[in-house]
């Protein structure tokens, strides 16, 4: 079977994910699984590897949601909880509602697109190695601490409202805060009040405009915004970037000098 | 060698295969332990305190130190200490000075507490990421606020006490000028305008020189009123009444006329050269109303403006005491503990009277909570503060914010050689004489001050992270974050603590 | 890590306590069993509506006559017990360590200036000198049912579906730094204060010796004890209004304040000089039921009951709120708010330190 339907309702999310790896087992030529009914199952996605499946959720996933997977597409008809794309390694979460706090933790290869709201601490320690750059693209708003310690990969702030208007003032605080890789870049303007311990405001060049051309691009897609393709991307951008590689390297007295 | 009855308690020794015979030496060491003859250099050991400036200076890295170069037959009760006291003392027939803290052997009880850190239930904040608060206020809070309503708008009926802003709860404690130079008056102030915090004056007055940083200095006046006029007064940021000091509790000071420079005379308002006598009492305070009566007439003076503190010597009333001072309109309570560090006390006193500052903070920090004025009052720890785990274990034990003196000392050079009160500092912190007083320069004193502030300041962030807070006020006499080790009960029971395993 | 949720009816409508089970249920996963409770306000609409009702567990044990006697006699000194029975429970379900008693209770005219401080002396006086008795609940029209056990499990045997109310809270514990006893689970209650948190006071050293100097007594050593001291301090003793009061237990940073206009910056200061004993340091995330009578910073007094929603500073724990019609919710997760209510008007993230309020619609 190439797709296979699971209703979730009042299931456990240890029976939930137990169907999702039997279906996969199960069926190797399996292409998607709609899952309906989702209502704060955990870890759904949780370490899959199979790089063209897709899953399709219903609901409102629990937190965690892609949790070190690597490979497949997650898209959500809802909102998520805390942690979508914690720790993952490779593949797509595509949000169509808010996420909570910490979306994209420690994110180290893939996309995760939200076209809502995402909560704190989002996108807190993303880091890139080689190929793997992994890229959060957030519609509306953040909370504090966005992009806090990270290390490497890129945010995308669009600041845009369910209808695809302008947001108007960026309100988040603490941004960048700890950062020493990567770069984030927000539709708008940014007070340097705004930014963290270690971050700092860098031009917005044609380069960074390549960047983010793709991401942007698909984030319309996702999302049928491809009429604001153009508007979007060419728009005042911020770019936060890390104001050296090793903002801490100073900070500890050696024991002989 | 000088012929004496005492062998010396440190003997300079020179290498004389790197020595070059330059008399370096003989210039760096002010307190004449190095003469040079011809084609070599003689050492008068008995002259040594191990003060290490001749170590710093020498350009060959030729000399060390040793101490006791001369063993004495051991005895446990008859210790080295008490045998050269007693030569001493037959030679001279006079009391036994001494400069600095406490050199007795008792318990630090610093160093028998521990601390916590969160694991799991609660996270730690990564405070170089995260915001972390040190902010201190210190002066008189009221108990509760009170508002008004305007058209639906909220007023604060309340009015605040002015209070001071420290941005670290870490303060340079009141060492006079006089007893120490002015380069490090002047180091020790421009550090502290830079770390947003205060340093004291003493009792010594205030030299025209320091004015450019009086908003961050705090006056002292003290049983000999040196130098007390409105000016200076209205010139600090708060006036603090010294009753008493951690090393020498009960009795007065005494500036050796000899220190009592032109412009030292100038500052205290004394003539030069005479004696600066500070009687063991203020002789208008002899009970506690009259101390009530001395804060308000210094808030007068000030038209209310300026907050006012008072000193006490930890001794073992301090909280009975803390209480009355809590009850006087005063806007902190000063407590030196014995370790505390002073430029001359007899040796007796420093070594046998007062009680440890960590238990004088324990016992005046409930007392007052048991009398329902701890929030009103705050509370500032002095007398041996070491580094930023002794600030940190003194907050938690209920302290407001902390001074330090011996510590701002080192930032410039001394080695705790306790020899302070002879006005031959080598390092030109206490000293009055112009040769000496200039190998402190004031911006690299300043800058070292500084580091030393800035680096504790840090330190205590990483620890509070650690202990999942970010901001000093939930540190603040939370004695739940520390554990003794190696206490007996009844100590545990003083500091309100618990042990270590429990 | 625990579980949220609350909820209440800005119309006052009455809402079963099935439903605040069901939300519960969801949030499992953020307890391990040790202890699930939950609160209803308006409970006791008829007769007993305008007494004081104890809910208190009493040892089940061969002393427990004689520890029902000391607390009737405490009870004795101040007023006249209007009704008491058994707490109507299931059997089978729960090892009943405690049995759970209610009084109905009217405090004495000649006390009528400080009945409600005579209410918190009596519960002080129980909770520390009488050995096997503990008041989980001391206000009016309400009730607190907890328990060592699973969010079902306590809800099935206390029959919370027996019982209506226009606002109830609910919480799923994790036990970490008490052990787990059915006092010991959530919500915490005095007189009409009801609280249920998530997450830890790391503070709860300075807080606590704050409180004592105010006269509580903390007796549980937990964090969410002091959070109910505090809150009955501010807003019933020392009357701050509702958002200062929140201000002082999740204050503005100094770099916030100082860049606030003059008149506003004296206010924060002088809010965090005054009660910094108050804040709460360390991640949570609370959410409350109050007494009638609180002050709001536009000089309102609120002559019902609120229910309101906090988070730490910096938003170290998590709280969603959500809104359908009259019904505000709050809770650890959205997941919980849609199990009992699936389609939602509105659901929203609110800002660290900024409180969620429902009040009643007039």
């Amino acid at each position: 079977m190439e797709v296979i339907e699971i209703d979730a309702k009042n299931m456990h999310y240890r029976e939930l994910n137990e169907k999702i790896h039997q279906a996969i087992k199960e069926n190797p030529d399996l292409k998607k699984i709609i899952l309906r009914n989702v209502l704060g199952q955990r870890f759904i996605g949780n370490s899959l590897r199979k790089k063209d499946l897709t899953i399709e959720i219903y609901g409102t996933p629990g937190g965690d949601l892609g949790m070190f997977m690597s490979g497949p597409t997650i898209i959500v008809y809802g909102n998520c909880e805390f942690a979508p794309g914690n720790t993952m390694d490779d593949g797509k979460i595509i949000i169509h509602g808010n996420s909570g706090d910490v979306t994209a933790h420690s994110m180290r290869g893939g996309k995760v697109f939200v076209r809502g709201d995402v909560g704190y601490r989002s996108g807190i320690h993303m880091k890139a190695y080689k190929e793997k750059v992994p890229t959060l693209v957030i519609g509306g708003t953040a909370k504090d601490f966005l992009g806090e310690y990270m290390a490497g990969g890129k945010i995308v702030v669009l600041n845009i409202d369910k209808e695809g208007k302008d947001l108007g003032k960026i309100k988040g605080k603490m941004i960048g805060t700890g950062i020493h890789g990567g770069a984030i870049y927000i539709r708008g303007e940014i007070n340097k009040k705004q930014l963290g311990v270690a971050a700092d405001i860098k031009p917005f060049t044609e380069e960074d405009l390549k960047n983010i051309e793709n991401d942007v691009k698909e984030f319309c897609q996702y999302f049928g915004l491809e009429d604001k393709f153009e508007s979007l991307l060419y728009s005042k951008w911020t770019k936060i970037a890390p104001i050296s590689k090793r903002p801490f390297g100073k900070l500890y007295t050696p024991d002989l000098f | 060698m000088i012929p004496s009855y005492v062998p010396p308690k440190y003997t300079p020794v020179i290498d004389k295969k790197k020595c070059m015979v330059c008399g370096r030496c003989t210039i760096e060491c002010s307190w004449g332990v190095y003469r040079k003859d011809g084609k070599r250099i003689i050492i008068y050991p008995n002259r040594c305190g191990a003060c290490h400036r001749c170590v710093s200076m020498c350009p060959r890295d030729a000399i060390t130190i040793i101490e006791e170069p001369v063993d004495w037959r051991s005895h446990p009760l008859w210790t080295v200490d008490i045998r050269r006291d007693n030569l001493n003392q037959a030679k001279t027939g006079k009391i036994l000075l001494s400069g600095q803290g406490n050199t007795m052997d008792h318990p630090i009880y610093f160093d028998r507490i521990v601390l916590d850190a969160c694991q799991v239930t609660n996270p730690s904040i990564d405070p170089l990421r995260e915001p972390m608060e040190l902010r201190t206020y210190i002066g008189k809070k009221p108990k509760q606020l009170e508002f008004e309503f305007e058209d639906s708008k909220i007023k604060l009926k309340t009015k605040i006490a002015p209070n001071l802003k420290l941005e670290t709860p870490i303060m340079i404690a009141h060492m006079s000028y006089g007893a120490l130079s002015l380069n490090a008056h002047l180091s020790f102030a421009k550090a502290v305008k830079e770390c947003g915090t205060f340093m004291g004056t003493g009792e010594g007055g205030l030299p025209k020189e320091l004015y450019p940083y009086a908003d961050h200095i705090i006056t002292q006046v003290a049983s000999g009123r040196f130098g007390v006029t409105p000016e200076y007064l209205e010139k600090g940021a708060a006036i603090e009444i010294k009753i008493g000091q951690g090393a020498k509790p009960g009795i007065g000071g005494h500036l050796p006329g000899e220190k009592v420079t032109a412009n030292i005379s100038a500052t205290r308002m004394i003539p030069e050269g005479s004696d600066a006598i500070s009687p063991a009492p203020h002789h208008d305070i002899y009970s506690i109303e009259d101390l009530a009566q001395l804060v308000r007439s210094l808030k007068e003076a000030t038209r209310w403006k300026k907050p006012v503190f008072v000193k006490i010597a930890a001794v073992h009333n301090a909280p009975a005491i803390a209480v009355g001072i809590a009850t006087s309109d005063a806007d902190a309570v000063v407590i030196d503990g014995y370790r505390g560090g002073t430029g001359a006390a007899p040796k007796v006193f420093r070594d046998h009277v007062g009680i440890p500052i960590e238990m004088a903070i324990a016992a005046v920090d409930r007392r007052l909570r048991e009398e329902g004025l701890r929030n009103e009052i705050s509370i500032i720890a002095s007398g041996g503060i070491r580094c930023s785990a002794d600030v940190f274990k003194a907050i938690a034990l209920g302290a407001d914010a902390v001074y330090i003196g011996t510590a701002a000392m080192v930032a410039l050079g001394c080695r705790v050689c306790g020899r302070c009160y002879t006005g031959l500092c080598a390092w030109g912190i206490a000293t009055q004489r112009p040769e000496l007083v200039k190998r402190i320069d004031p911006e690299e004193g300043a800058r070292r001050v500084a580091n030393l502030i800035k680096a504790w300041t840090h330190e205590i962030k990483e620890l509070l992270g650690a202990n999942g807070i970010n901001s000093i006020e939930s540190l603040r006499g939370n004695r739940d974050r520390l554990r003794g080790v190696g206490l007996t009960e009844k100590e545990l029971e003083i500091l309100g603590i618990k042990a270590a395993g429990e | 890590m625990c579980g949220i949720i609350g909820f209440m009816s800005r119309k006052k409508k009455m809402i079963n306590g099935e439903k605040i089970a069901l939300g519960l249920c969801s949030l499992k996963e953020r307890g391990n069993g040790k202890g699930s409770g939950y609160v209803g306000y308006g409970i006791y609409p008829t007769k007993y509506k305008d007494c004081y009702a104890f809910h208190i567990l009493i040892d089940n044990c061969p002393k427990f006559e004689k520890i029902k006697v000391a607390v009737e006699n405490i009870l004795e000194q101040y007023g006249t017990i209007v009704k008491d029975e058994e707490i109507p429970t299931e059997e089978g379900i729960i090892k009943k360590v405690h049995i759970p008693w209610r009084y109905f209770y009217e405090v004495d005219e000649k006390f009528a200036d400080k009945e409600e401080d005579v209410i918190v002396d009596i519960v002080m006086d129980i909770n520390d000198n009488i050995d096997g008795a503990y008041v989980i609940s001391s206000g009016k029209d309400l009730g607190v049912f907890k328990a060592v056990g699973w969010p079902e499990e306590v809800a099935e045997f206390y029959r919370i579906d027996k019982y209506e109310g226009y606002l109830w809270l609910a919480h799923a514990r994790y036990p970490t730094n008490t052990k787990a006893w059915w006092g010991g689970a959530h919500p915490f209650n005095l007189l009409n204060w009801s609280v249920v948190h998530n997450g830890e006071i790391t503070s709860y050293g300075t807080n606590r010796r704050f409180v004592e100097m105010f006269g509580y007594k903390c007796r549980l050593l937990t964090d969410t004890e002091v959070v109910t001291y505090i809150l009955d301090l501010l807003l019933r003793k020392h009357k701050l209004p509702l958002e200062l009061a929140c201000q002082t237990l999740a204050p503005k940073f100094w770099s916030e304040i100082d860049d606030l206009p003059e008149e506003e910056r004296e206010l924060y200061t002088a809010l965090r000089l005054t009660y910094a004993g108050a804040m709460l340091n360390g991640p949570f995330a609370i959410a409350v039921a109050t007494p009638a009578g609180l002050l709001f910073m536009n000089g309102e007094i609120e002559d019902d009951t609120v229910m309101f929603g906090l988070t730490d500073r910096i938003k170290l724990r998590p709280l969603v709120a959500a809104e359908k019609d009259d019904l505000l919710f709050v809770s650890s997760e959205e997941s919980a708010i849609r199990r009992i209510c699936p389609n939602l008007d509105r659901v929203w993230m609110p800002d660290a330190g900024e409180p969620v309020i429902a009040r009643v619609w007039k």
